[in-house]
Order: structure tokens, then C-alpha cells, then sequence
């Protein structure tokens, strides 16, 4: 008996010990992004830091840290993939969980799930070979590495995400809803849009939350296709640079512990804060929705 | 005004152009992949080193590479993310905290790759003096992947039913007793599940391994833990991009694609699998 | 006075706020059954909950009082829940064999509960399945899984199981009620066999089963024990006005 309350003592301080390790590193990561960020605003105003200066951390004489350009190139990106990622991923959704016969259904998950499981490198490969070009040939550009390129591939990127979570909320509804709508006479149609989509508002505003959250974390699809120019992009089919693929780029040519090395940390501080901001507002909405559900 | 039938026709159809654009973004992705990768996919391509700066060859070390830190990865994150799952399911008590942690932990999912692979620079590579290394990287990847495999392995936990733990208790077991011979065999294929596909993942990151350990070229496998190593995305990123001749080199670059997108689909369709077969 | 085998004193159970067991104070004599009755809420489920320590599963629930087995006091802090439930063994409502063989599932209350040698483990095994009236339907079949049993069977096998490790008490929370009659039958002839060596005590809503089974009945209602006594007394001559409306069925 002894023994045996031995080692049951002694498994649960292993586990706590390895889930006290296992958050302690966690939480490391944020601590460290933290310190080190902040010590660039050590040398770096943040006004300025935020403002449309010009991204120049390397000139000789007067570098300057401004990472406008840049946020605007993430937002160009990250918006213009939701403008198409957001209807689409939506409208499958529906059809996936209200439309699509059972068989189908069954092919159509396991498809998302693929499509999800598709590297960033190799949708960036293609932006490179395949939608570049297209892109070059329809508008009649010198070649087709510019925003648009960028926001194409993020809404490939992001589809997954957003049709799982809108499918889980759709799901949601209950089925009495329906049911209701149907024995009033309405169409399947009519169900949908007018008793099915206003039930579950808010599981498809996390969904496209996610889906954003997905985009704008992106770093290998953005470096590859985007054309990273530091400038400030005016349009769509301008090149661009967005926050991930500068960090991504310099990280390996800064020396360590200069205002550079500390900046580039800022942006990874910026990245991390804004992907924690969707991810939790996106969380809020679905436990609200459990609660509710419940 | 169009009769509801009309718009219900209209609106469906709608629905269906939806999902057939997304299944054909992934119909374009594996067709064109296969095409013009698939010619040069061959024995050869798969256990020869690359030869002429690249331009010819195989890709052997790049594979072998990728292999190597990935299951590293998956050996140090496994251990560590069951056991945290396992700590915050059956034991710990349902406080603010423990909430908080789960929370917390389940956000730092979403964070972006990029972020972790800054970390392991700071951190392992210069910090802890790995440098740049099999190691380093391993170690990245495996903190990229602990939340998901914390997460999933908790989700499994948790779908154990309540009744088979009173079972085991009734019958005067303690809680190690417990959750040693009930609760984890029942939730394995679900760890199983959330391993592999952590696994996958890790595999296709480049982010995470860029200044942590990977080179382009380098002439002989990684011999110990501490060298550096090839791996698949970052050679086909290189390969598109930053190569001295990018067009010679196109098709080498489409058959790694192939590779790398082939794996991981065979490693996620071995968790479909898992998955399914004890639902 | 009968030979008491646990002794209930002044026992109250709170679930947070809520008062849900009323001082109650009860004697189970030895080698009985005990049947617990009451309306849908009464408490019989939280008093039986209660004698195996099962309510540490919850940490909302307080308890005061003493439950008193062989010297000891269950509830007591100092107290081994794990030794409780060695002698105080369970079967739930819904039947819960482990997703292992039938062989298995005995086998492992009798690993953790130190038994080694295999031929020890195997004779154990099939003792307690004649015992549950289980061993003839199962016999050339121990290795197969124990899903694939019926209901009832599945049922028979979660009291072999209980029955292997030897406990004094085996609590029963309705453990008919999600079989059919055939299987319930077969249940209550175990039940019955049992008690020459265990204590039983079972809660059933099933009036018909307490006068078939059990020799002594408790009527619980709004978590108060309102009336104890032999099963033909309780149900022939009830002294509480309460309980006379229950077995009587003015309600339910």
C-alpha cells in the first residue's frame, strides 16, 4: 500500500513539475519578446517607431526605424485576403454543413483539412510560378510580386481556418431552429439566410477572426511573393514588405544587442500582440457561445 | 421580383461556386505540383546529393535533414506536452489560474512561426550557445509545436468518459493507478492524432529554422546534434528565390515542392486515419 | 440489536450552499440488503456517494459528520480513501467495464490490489464470475472485449469486477434501472446469492425490486432519512405518514 501511494505521490509531482516547465518556457517566450522589445524603445521613440519613417535600420549614416510602411503593408495584405477569404470560406461553410449531401460532405472536410496542411513555403512556390505570372499577364506588370500576389495567397492560407470555425458555428444552431422555419413554410434558403446565419453571428466573426489571425502571422508565403520593397506600396500592385518578412529577412545579418537587434524584436513584440488580440477577442466570442448554448 | 425559387436557386448555386473555388485552389495546388514536379521525381531524386551547385541531383541530405530535427522536435515536445495535458486534466484543481494557463496556452497556438524562430536565435543559438544546429533548431520546432500537442492531448483526456474513471476508483485504485491503466490507453489514438500532425507540421516550417540551424548546402549530413543541416523548405525557398539561376534550377525546385507537400499529406492522412478508425 | 457493519452518524452533506443530506443517522447490519427509496432528489444517490468517499471527486461538496466502519471513521481526513473503497466497493447505474477484455477487466482490480501469480489472478477471475452468474455465458470467451457483452452482461461483469477484490460492503447506485427485465432478473438473483458474503446497499426507485430483495428499507425524502426498518414493515406498515403516501404511490 505504501508503494502504491508512493508512486502515485510521485507521478503527480512529476506532472505538475513538467506542466510548471512547460508553461515557465511558454511564458518565457513572451518575457523575453517583452524585455528585448522594449529596450529598442530604449533608443527608438515610439511615436516615431509607428510612424511612416522610412525602414532603414542599416543606413550608414542616419538609420531609421520606422515601421508604418511595413504595418501598412500587413494590413494591405492581411485585408485584401479577408475581402476574398471571408464570402468564400463563409459560403462553403454553408454549403458544406447545410447543402452538401452526407457523401459529399465527407470528401469536402478532409479537402479542407489538405488544403490546410499545405506548407506556407510551397503556397509562396506557387505565388512565385504560377499566380505571379498570371497575375503579370493579366494587368501587364513587369512581373506579378506585388500586394495583390500576397493577399491572394494569405486567403488561400487562411480558407481552412475560416470555413472549420464557421462550419463548428453553423453546426451550432439548433436544430429546432429549423425545424420552425421549415413548418412555417419557408424555403431552404430562406432558412438559412434568415434563421440559420443570424443564429450564429458570432461563431462566423471568430471564424473570420482566425482566419485573420492566420494571415497576418504569415511570414514565408509574404517574403516570397510580395516583392518586399520597404517603400510605401500605393496600391495593390505595388510590391510590398510586411512586418513577418522583415523580421524574417534581417534576423540573420544583425549583430546582437544593437538598436537594430532590439527593433526587430519590437516587430516580433507587435506581431505577437496582434495575433494575441484576435486570438483572445475570437476565443471571447466562441465561450460566449458556449455559454449561451448551455 | 424573382420568385423565391429563383433565389434560392441562385443563392445555392452561389454556395456551390464557394466550395468549388476553395476545392479548386487545392485541385490547382496538387495538379500543377504533380505535373511539373512529378518528372522529375524519381529514386534518383530522393537518395542522391545535389550536384553542380545545385542544378542537378538529388536531394537526399535535404530530406534526410528534415527527418532528423522533426522527430527530434516531436521527442522533446511529446514527453513534455503529455505530461503538462495530463497535470492540467486530472489534477489540477479548476481555479482562475488553471484557466488562465489553459487560455494562455491555447492563444500561444496562433502565434506567429517567425516569433519562435526570433526566440531560438536568441535563446538557443546565441543564448544557451547551441548555435547554429541540428539541436537549436529541434528545439524551436518543439516549442513551436508544444501548445497544439498540450492542447490535443487534453481534448483526448478529456473525452475519456467520466463513468470509467469512477470505475476504477470504486474498485480502490489510486489516481496514477487510474489514469496508467485507463485513461491514457483510452485517449491514446487522440494523442496519437495530435503527435502526428504536430509532427507535419514541423516538418513544413521554415520560419522557425531559418536562423536556427539550416543551410543551403552543406556537404556532408549533420554528425552530431551540433552541426548544421538541410532540410526541405528551406531549399525549395532558396532554390525559388534566392538561386543564381532560378529558371535552370525551377524544376528541381517543383520536385521538392512535391516532396515536401507529399509528406506532410501522408503524415496528416496517417492521423485522418488514427483518427477515424476509433471514433 | 443487529450486528451493524457500518454506522451513519449525524451525517450532512452540503453541496455548496445547497443542504442536500439532512443528519442522518443509520445503521447497515451485516450480510443485508439495504434498500435506499425516496422520490427523484431525496438524496439516496449523495447518502451512497457518501460510504466510498466517491464525493472527493467534487470539490464543492462539505460533509460533517461520522460514517463508522470497522473502527474507523471514513470521512475522516486522516482516512485512505483508497483503503475505503478496497472494503466499500461500487456499481454504477450505467454499466462501465473498461475497454479491455473481460478477463482484464477483473484481472486488473486484483494487480493494483497486489495479486501477482497469474494461476491466483485466473482463479480469482472465475470465482467472481460465477459468483455474478456470468462464468457459463462467458467462459470460451475471456479474451474478448468487454464491449461487446449485452447490457446486462456488461452489467453482471462491473459487479464480478467489484465482487474480486474482496470488499465487506458493495453499494449499488440503481443498477437495474438502464436494463431490461430479463437482465434485471438475473441481477436480483445475483444480488441475492451475494449477501451471504457481502453487505448490500443498493438505491432503486423501484418499489417492486426493495420488497423483492432487500430485508431492511430506508425511505429518504428531501435529503432527511424519514423512516427505517425491516422492507415488510416499511411497505406493510409505514409509521410515517410520508412514507405511507410514497409506497403507496401518491407520489412519485
Amino acid at each position: 500500500m505504501r508503494r502504491r501511494l508512493f508512486w502515485d505521490r510521485f507521478f503527480e509531482k512529476s506532472f505538475s513539475l513538467s506542466a510548471v516547465l512547460a508553461v515557465l518556457i511558454l511564458g518565457g517566450i513572451f518575457g523575453m519578446l517583452l524585455y528585448n522589445g522594449l529596450r529598442a524603445f530604449g533608443s527608438i521613440a515610439p511615436g516615431y517607431f509607428f510612424s511612416l519613417a522610412e525602414w532603414n535600420p542599416a543606413a550608414y549614416t542616419a538609420p531609421s526605424y520606422g515601421i508604418g510602411a511595413m504595418l501598412t503593408g500587413t494590413v494591405l495584405t492581411t485585408l485584401g485576403a479577408m475581402v476574398f477569404a471571408v464570402p468564400v470560406g463563409i459560403g462553403m461553410a454553408f454549403f458544406v454543413s447545410e447543402i452538401a449531401p452526407p457523401r459529399a460532405r465527407a470528401m469536402l472536410k478532409p479537402a479542407v483539412e489538405m488544403l490546410a496542411a499545405v506548407p506556407s513555403v510551397v503556397v509562396g512556390f506557387l505565388g512565385i510560378v504560377l499566380v505571379g505570372p498570371f497575375l503579370a499577364g493579366l494587368f501587364h506588370l513587369p512581373n506579378g510580386l506585388n500586394a495583390l500576389n500576397g493577399a491572394i495567397l494569405l486567403a488561400v492560407m487562411a480558407l481552412p481556418a475560416v470555413v472549420t470555425v464557421a462550419d463548428d458555428a453553423i453546426h451550432a444552431v439548433p436544430h429546432t431552429y429549423k425545424e420552425a422555419s421549415y413548418a412555417l413554410g419557408a424555403n431552404r434558403w430562406e432558412t438559412l439566410v434568415r434563421v440559420t446565419l443570424p443564429s450564429c453571428y458570432s461563431g462566423i466573426l471568430a471564424a473570420v477572426m482566425l482566419g485573420m489571425g492566420r494571415a497576418i502571422g504569415e511570414t514565408m508565403t509574404v517574403l516570397m511573393a510580395t516583392g518586399n520593397a520597404t517603400a510605401f506600396p500605393n496600391g495593390f500592385f505595388d510590391p510590398v514588405r510586411t512586418i513577418t518578412a522583415t523580421v524574417a529577412i534581417e534576423m540573420g545579418e544583425v549583430p546582437a544587442g544593437t538598436p537594430h537587434y532590439f527593433s526587430l524584436f519590437a516587430c516580433a513584440l507587435v506581431l505577437f500582440l496582434l495575433t494575441l488580440i484576435v486570438n483572445v477577442l475570437a476565443e471571447r466570442i466562441t465561450s460566449n457561445l458556449r455559454k449561451r448554448g448551455q | 421580383m424573382m420568385a423565391k425559387k429563383h433565389i434560392q436557386l441562385f443563392g445555392i448555386a452561389s454556395l456551390v461556386t464557394c466550395a468549388a473555388i476553395v476545392v479548386g485552389f487545392l485541385g490547382l495546388i496538387l495538379f500543377d505540383l504533380a505535373w511539373k514536379g512529378g518528372i522529375v521525381l524519381n529514386w534518383e531524386f530522393l537518395v542522391r546529393y545535389p550536384k553542380k551547385g545545385m542544378t542537378e541531383g538529388g536531394i537526399f541530405p535535404a530530406v534526410f535533414g528534415t527527418a532528423v530535427v522533426t522527430l527530434l522536435a516531436t521527442a522533446l515536445a511529446a514527453p513534455l506536452g503529455i505530461a503538462c495535458a495530463v497535470w492540467l486534466q486530472e489534477y489540477a484543481p479548476d481555479t482562475p489560474l488553471t484557466r488562465l494557463v489553459r487560455a494562455s496556452i491555447r492563444n500561444l497556438a496562433g502565434v506567429p512561426s517567425i516569433v519562435y524562430g526570433l526566440f531560438g536565435l536568441a535563446v538557443f543559438v546565441e543564448g544557451m550557445g547551441m548555435g547554429m544546429s541540428v539541436l537549436a533548431s529541434g528545439c524551436t520546432l518543439a516549442l513551436l509545436t508544444l501548445p497544439s500537442v498540450i492542447t490535443t492531448t487534453e481534448e483526448a483526456l478529456r473525452n475519456v468518459p467520466r463513468l470509467l474513471r469512477e470505475g476504477a476508483l470504486a474498485l480502490g485504485a489510486t489516481r496514477w493507478e487510474t489514469i496508467r491503466a485507463i485513461v491514457l490507453p483510452a485517449a491514446v489514438p487522440g494523442i496519437l492524432t495530435g503527435i502526428i500532425l504536430a509532427l507535419s507540421r514541423a516538418a513544413g516550417e521554415t520560419a522557425p529554422i531559418l536562423f536556427t540551424g539550416v543551410a543551403f548546402y552543406s556537404r556532408y549530413l549533420p554528425a552530431s546534434v551540433f552541426d548544421e543541416f538541410m532540410a526541405l523548405p528551406y531549399h525549395l525557398y532558396i532554390l525559388s528565390t534566392q538561386h543564381h539561376d532560378p529558371v535552370a534550377v525551377r524544376p528541381l525546385a517543383y520536385g521538392t515542392a512535391l516532396v515536401l507537400l507529399a509528406l506532410v499529406l501522408m503524415l496528416n492522412s496517417v492521423a485522418f486515419v488514427v483518427r477515424a478508425r476509433h471514433r | 440489536m443487529e450486528n451493524y457493519i457500518l454506522e451513519i452518524r449525524q451525517l450532512n452533506l452540503f453541496f455548496g450552499k445547497k443542504h442536500a443530506l439532512k443528519n442522518i443517522n443509520l445503521g447497515i447490519p451485516k450480510n443485508k440488503i439495504v434498500a435506499l427509496i425516496g422520490p427523484s432528489g431525496c438524496g439516496k444517490t449523495a447518502l451512497l456517494r457518501t460510504m466510498n468517499r466517491m464525493h472527493d471527486l467534487n470539490p464543492e461538496v462539505k460533509t460533517t459528520g461520522e460514517i463508522l466502519f470497522d473502527g474507523h471513521n471514513v470521512l475522516h481526513g486522516n482516512t485512505n480513501p483508497v483503503q475505503v473503497r478496497r472494503h466499500i466497493g461500487m456499481v454504477f447505474q450505467k454499466p462501465n467495464p473498461f475497454p479491455k477484455s473481460i478477463f482484464d477487466n477483473i484481472a486488473y482490480g486484483l494487480e493494483i490490489n497486489g495479486m501477482r501469480k497469474r494461476e491466483n489472478v485466473r482463479d480469482a477471475v472465475e470465482r467472481s464470475l460465477r459468483c455474478a452468474y456470468l462464468w457459463e455465458e462467458v467462459k470460451d470467451e475471456l479474451n474478448k472485449s468487454a464491449l461487446e457483452l449485452s447490457g446486462g452482461q456488461q452489467q453482471r461483469l462491473c459487479i464480478a469486477r467489484a465482487i474480486a477484490v474482496e470488499p465487506q460492503i458493495i453499494l449499488m447506485d440503481e443498477p437495474c434501472s438502464a436494463l431490461d427485465p430479463i437482465s434485471t432478473a438475473k441481477v436480483e438473483e445475483t444480488m441475492l446469492e451475494l449477501k451471504q458474503q457481502f453487505t448490500l446497499v443498493v438505491v432503486t426507485h423501484n418499489m417492486q425490486q426493495a420488497q423483492r430483495v432487500a430485508d431492511y428499507t430506508a425511505f429518504m425524502y428531501l435529503g432527511a432519512l424519514i423512516e427505517f426498518g425491516e422492507t415488510d414493515k416499511i411497505f406493510g406498515q409505514p409509521e410515517h405518514e410520508l412514507t405511507k403516501n410514497y409506497v403507496q404511490g401518491h407520489f412519485g
